[in-house]
């Protein structure tokens, strides 16, 4: 039992870390992000790049993964996401864009770094073992408590930094934050660098642990989007719980029905939907995003 | 456009497709065109469905859900029911409009990325479903489907047996088209109806519809039916050509697919879903011959277009129209 909390806590934290990623682009530019699990797999390969071939320190590789997506988040959007916003009829085109992002990341990715699966040795060794009920390796027990601190950072970070004033402003009235002097553009443009970038960051943290392939763009997507609905989108702290939430239905899912695993993810999408069709807007979400 | 002009139109695009097409590819040699344009035919029926729930205002990434659950209906019927395929294709419509009914109410009261969320999910149940439960043979899948048979009326053969013909290919291609055109023909009626009048209206404001006296909750319900209806009998056709099914037959790619085709086509256009299918699936086969560059090339071409026409092809229309 303790193990399977202490699994949901760790699954939940890396989980959490992705969604907030999502959450914030989608609250600063109602764009839902179809390529958010592409970046996740796209830092998790500079990490391994700057590791494994350059030989350099793991803590070098996961900045650059974090500079290299903010990077990327940032010229995507300035030179994508804006220009289609303006010139579109509806607001739903960015999902196109955003759809032909995932694939063109795929084909970067693919020509870059192969389809290999690439990992990279454990941090830390050993596992912490308390009388068996709790085994844990501590290279997991590190990146949780990294996750978690990440998490803790960013909260900080937007409750009490200029730039985190801004984006919540942005975030719950475009024109009101406008006419207040927020410049929306620049403000737009760093909260998409941040949500690449803690794509990039978590991909960084999770190819010591479980590797990193080209085909877990995909799927990394769709959980986000998951967490992201469970909590209600566009709210952080929406983010963070949907996080803990789907992680711990995982652990506990696949301990109960350990059989196979499809089932644990059945009964996860339709309890999913049983749950939005009584709360539409998640748990903490506001009617209607 | 005159209403002269607007038959011409439709004219000359049945005379394109039903005697041109044929003609150039017999001409040609090229019989594999047969399969990929069969493709395009029914995957734009998909898209015309995932167009019509675009058209109330919802984004609609589930409807591989409703091709892989009308692809199953009629494989299960065709291989353990023993019912001729012509006899499964509006059944499996039928099952999936009643089917979306079912899953309509609750999660048609979700709007915009909600809905759009919900649907993607929706899709990756359907997948799991068929993984999971037990008469559909799990990942095996169903294999050796037999041919469309002879489809008789009081002893008049009104579809030959697929087994019996020279070229099924060009029967398919026929089949494809032809229910293609009328599931357009549909389509367009609807969009142009009181019917389709009052989903303009759910589109732009439901609170205001309902207040005026619509009943949104109805009309979405049936607009999601007839959308999942499209959807069942694309992927119960797919069965009669590939000949086998399997859980991954229709996966989210698919479904993102269906929208895309809208999004590209143009979603103020009732034929852009057809334009935009034609055009991501050409696309994606010519590119073949570049390889590993495939990918890379075909997604810079989308993005490309979306910078530039990010209100869909047929839009280049609309500029035209506005100038004159």
């Amino acid at each position: 039992m303790e193990q399977v909390v202490v699994n949901g806590l760790y699954l939940g934290a890396q989980y959490a870390l992705i969604a907030l990623g999502l959450t914030l682009i989608f609250s600063l530019m109602n764009v839902l992000n179809f390529a958010h699990g592409q970046m996740y797999v796209l830092g998790g390969f500079v990490t391994y790049t700057v590791v494994a071939q350059f030989g350099l320190p793991f803590i070098v590789g996961l900045l650059a993964s974090g500079i290299a997506l903010a990077a990327l988040g940032a010229l995507a959007e300035k030179f994508l996401f804006r220009p289609v916003i303006r010139n579109s009829k509806r607001e739903e085109s960015t999902m196109l864009l955003a759809a032909g992002i995932a694939f063109f990341l795929d084909a970067v990715i693919l020509l870059c770094f192969g389809e290999k699966q690439r990992g990279l040795p454990k941090i830390v060794d050993g596992v912490f073992n308390w009388d068996f009920i709790v085994v844990m390796p501590y290279d997991r027990i590190l990146v949780g408590l990294l996750a978690i601190a990440m998490v803790a950072v960013f909260i900080l970070f937007m409750q009490h930094s200029k730039t985190g004033r801004a984006m919540r402003a942005l975030a719950q009235d475009k024109i009101a934050a406008r006419l207040m002097g927020v410049d929306v553009d620049r403000y737009s443009m760093i909260g998409f660098a941040l949500g690449a970038m803690l794509a990039g960051i978590v991909g960084g943290l999770l190819v010591t642990i479980t590797g990193i392939n080209l085909g877990m763009g995909g799927p990394t997507s769709i959980n986000a989007f998951m967490m992201i609905m469970i909590g209600g989108a566009g709210v952080i702290s929406g983010a963070i719980l949907g996080g803990f939430i789907l992680g711990m239905m995982e652990s506990v899912g696949l301990t109960l029905l350990a059989s196979s695993g499809e089932i644990t993810y059945l009964v996860i999408f339709a309890s999913l939907m049983v749950f939005l069709a009584v709360r539409p807007q998640g748990l903490m979400g506001k009617p209607w995003g | 456009m005159s209403n002269k002009q607007r038959w011409a139109a439709v004219a000359l695009f049945l005379l394109v497709v039903f005697i041109i097409v044929p003609a150039t590819i017999t001409a040609s040699g090229r019989v594999d065109l047969y399969y990929t344009l069969t493709s395009v035919a029914l995957l734009s029926i998909a898209s015309a469905g995932v167009w019509l729930t675009f058209y109330i205002g919802r984004i609609n990434i589930g409807q591989g859900a409703y091709a892989l659950v009308g692809a199953y209906v009629s494989a299960l019927l065709i291989t353990k029911g023993d019912i001729s395929f012509w006899w499964t294709l509006p059944l499996a419509g039928a099952f999936c409009a009643l089917l979306a009914v079912l899953i309509g109410l609750p999660i048609l009261r979700l709007r915009g990325v909600y809905f759009a969320m919900v649907t993607l999910v929706l899709t990756e149940v359907s997948r799991l479903t068929a993984l999971a439960i037990p008469f559909t043979n799990g990942a095996k899948g169903i294999t050796s489907i037999r041919l469309p048979a002879e489809l008789n009326i009081l002893g008049l053969t009104i579809i030959p047996d697929f087994n019996t013909l020279t070229n099924p290919k060009l029967a398919f291609y026929l089949m494809a088209t032809m229910m293609m055109v009328l599931a357009y023909a549909v389509l367009w009626r609807i969009v142009n109806s009181r019917l389709g009048h009052l989903c303009r209206s759910l589109q732009q404001n439901e609170e205001l519809a309902s207040s005026i006296g619509v009943n949104i909750a109805w009309l979405r319900v049936l607009a999601y039916g007839i959308s999942s209806f499209f959807g069942g009998i694309a992927g119960a056709s797919f069965v009669a050509i590939s000949q086998s099914l399997y859980p991954s037959s229709f996966q989210i790619t698919d479904s993102v697919n269906f929208m895309l085709n809208c999004f590209l086509g143009g979603l103020g256009f009732v034929f852009g879903p057809m334009l935009g299918t034609l055009l991501l699936y050409f696309g994606w086969d010519l590119l073949f011959a570049t390889g590993r560059f495939q990918l890379l090339i075909y997604s810079s071409l989308m993005i490309a277009l979306m910078l530039w026409l990010p209100n869909g092809v047929l839009s280049l229309m609309d500029r035209k129209g506005a100038r004159a």
